[in-house]
């Protein structure tokens, strides 16, 4: 099923695809989304909104979006089973693709007692898997969650999940992954990886069930500022690991950004070559600007470009 | 059963700071199991309170009682005589008993010394740990026997979810993860492949999300 998604098209052409994460912000002004999204937008094919990350309230995913879409950049919503029932979840999405959005990752989303507001009612009333299938099911069968017929106008989304080859059970991850798979996911964006060796291992069991060539695998990466913050990230983040080298280098260096920079671009080019992968999804947390030069020193610019 | 942990006593003192005369109900059912609204509990926290309004000059006169269950109206009935002359009742009951007590007895004050907490069991002397999620729907065939819907602090019921490592849940490492322990049982019973099929969401009409729900069996109803 074609959508009006660039994303897909350069996907399904064979491109390996650049995407990048914007988070939006902590107030009611778009200036920074905006300044990011007009940075970014010819180094990377889509951009991914967060839906208040670590449940921390932030300007809207769809919200943001329409910023982005405005500055001439893809974006793609994420949408998370945590603050919305079925009801709110299709009434967004409905909204979202009025406004042009066009490609959506659906997630179940960080545990509110992680965010600013821990003493919320979470939703979950859905889970990711369920939300993946639903509105798989609401573009090609057009039906709402429900099973009621959508009469004209469904939502035609390009249809994303995430994968975390670093959480456990580790021998489920890939079983999981074909699931999501299975349920309709078309694109998968994985945690940010600094277990080479264990996303290796990852990606060979999905060659193996062949479910790189139903999906399209984009790599997360992460760009890191500091030893600490690879420190916070191996010992308080669950479903990451961070292997000691990466501390002990950043630790070493002289320019520890500079360094982070580094591992990234080598992290690319070491993922390029890894068969299955179509794409890598740059999450540079608060540090978008770097983006741009870790694109083009990856050998990754100019994007290219698609009817 | 039903596990409840008592209030802190000044939040119960706040309750009842303009009385003279209370009385204190105890249940024998579930808080009794859980060691937080017994009869033994009810004694000690009747005595609590009356030192507590004693060294503020401002003494309180209290009456004791244990019912068999607050939960059914017949026990209820008891205290009619008890609650005549006092100025409120506080209840160790769960949150149903405290209705209960409210319902039967309208004019009268009424409040819970008890937070109701989950439906549970013990794993250990003196720990009790969330077992059942009361949807009006069981699914724990689906899930070797042990319950997404509650112990999942997601919810989900195709997990599990990025956040689960080294078995435990991603919001507490004292959590553990409800899918890892779903996945090792099938596993056990050789039964992974169910796993991999997709679960369709949850009818939530038979939980809470339906309005309040009522039980009726007609073969044991009189009249």
């Amino acid at each position: 099923m074609k959508t009006e998604s660039k994303l897909q098209k350069l996907l399904d052409s064979g491109h390996f695809a650049v995407t990048a994460e914007i988070g939006p912000p902590k107030h009611a002004s778009a200036h920074g989304i905006r300044h990011h999204a007009h940075m970014l937008k010819d180094y990377v094919d889509a951009t991914n909104i967060t839906d208040c990350q670590t449940a921390i309230v932030r300007l809207s995913s769809i919200a943001s979006a329409v910023h982005i879409l405005d500055c001439g950049l893809e974006p793609i919503v994420q949408m998370t089973c945590r603050d919305r029932n079925r009801i709110a979840i299709q009434s967004d999405l409905l909204g979202a693709y009025s406004l042009g959005v066009r490609n959506l990752l659906c997630l179940s989303g960080d545990h509110q007692k992680f965010g600013n507001e821990p003493s919320a009612k979470n939703v979950y009333d859905i889970d990711s898997i369920q939300l993946i299938y639903l509105m798989r099911r609401m573009r090609d069968e057009k039906l709402f969650f429900s099973g009621e017929p959508i009469k004209e106008h469904e939502p035609r989304f390009f249809i994303g999940a995430v994968a975390n080859p670093f959480a456990d059970p580790f021998e489920f991850r890939v079983a999981r992954l074909e699931k999501k798979v299975e349920a309709g996911a078309e694109f998968i964006q994985t945690q940010c990886i600094f277990d080479m060796e264990r996303f290796e291992r990852f990606m060979e069991m999905v060659r193996e069930r062949g479910i790189h060539e139903r999906v399209h695998i984009l790599a997360g990466v992460t760009p890191l500022k500091s030893w600490r913050a690879a420190k916070y990230l191996q010992t308080s983040v669950s479903g990451m690991i961070v292997p000691d080298d990466v501390v002990e280098r950043l630790k070493k260096a002289e320019d520890p950004k500079r360094e982070g920079i580094e591992i990234c671009i080598e992290q690319i080019k070491h993922i390029r070559n890894i068969p299955g992968v179509h794409g890598v999804h740059i999450m540079a947390i608060a540090w978008e600007e770097v983006v741009p030069e870790i694109v083009e020193r990856s050998g990754l610019f100019p994007r290219p470009k698609v009817e | 059963m039903i596990i409840a942990q008592q209030k802190p006593i000044k939040d119960i003192a706040a309750m009842i700071a303009d009385c003279k005369k209370v009385l204190l109900v105890g249940c024998a059912g579930c808080v009794t199991v859980c060691l937080s609204g017994g009869e033994k509990e009810t004694e000690v926290l009747a005595s609590s309170l009356r030192i507590m309004r004693r060294l503020q000059g401002n003494p309180l006169e209290t009456v004791t009682y244990t019912a068999t269950r607050q939960c059914d109206p017949e026990y209820i009935e008891a205290l009619e005589n008890l609650v005549k002359d006092v100025d409120a009742v506080v209840s160790l009951a769960c949150g149903v008993g405290v209705q209960y007590i409210a319902e039967r007895f309208h004019d009268k004050w009424v409040v819970p010394a008890q937070n109701t907490m989950f439906v549970g069991g013990s794993t250990a002397h003196g720990v009790w740990e969330e077992r059942c999620g009361l949807c009006g729907d069981c699914i724990l065939h689906r899930t070797g026997g042990i319950c997404p819907i509650i112990r999942c602090s997601k919810s989900i019921l195709n997990g599990p979810c990025g956040g689960s490592q080294y078995g435990k849940c991603e919001i507490s490492k004292d959590v553990d993860c409800a899918w890892q322990l779903i996945y090792d049982r099938m596993k056990v019973l050789g039964k992974l492949d169910k796993l991999l099929e997709i679960q369709p969401p949850k009818d939530w009409s038979k939980s809470r999300d339906g309005g309040p729900r009522k039980a009726i069996r007609e073969d044991v109803m009189i009249g």
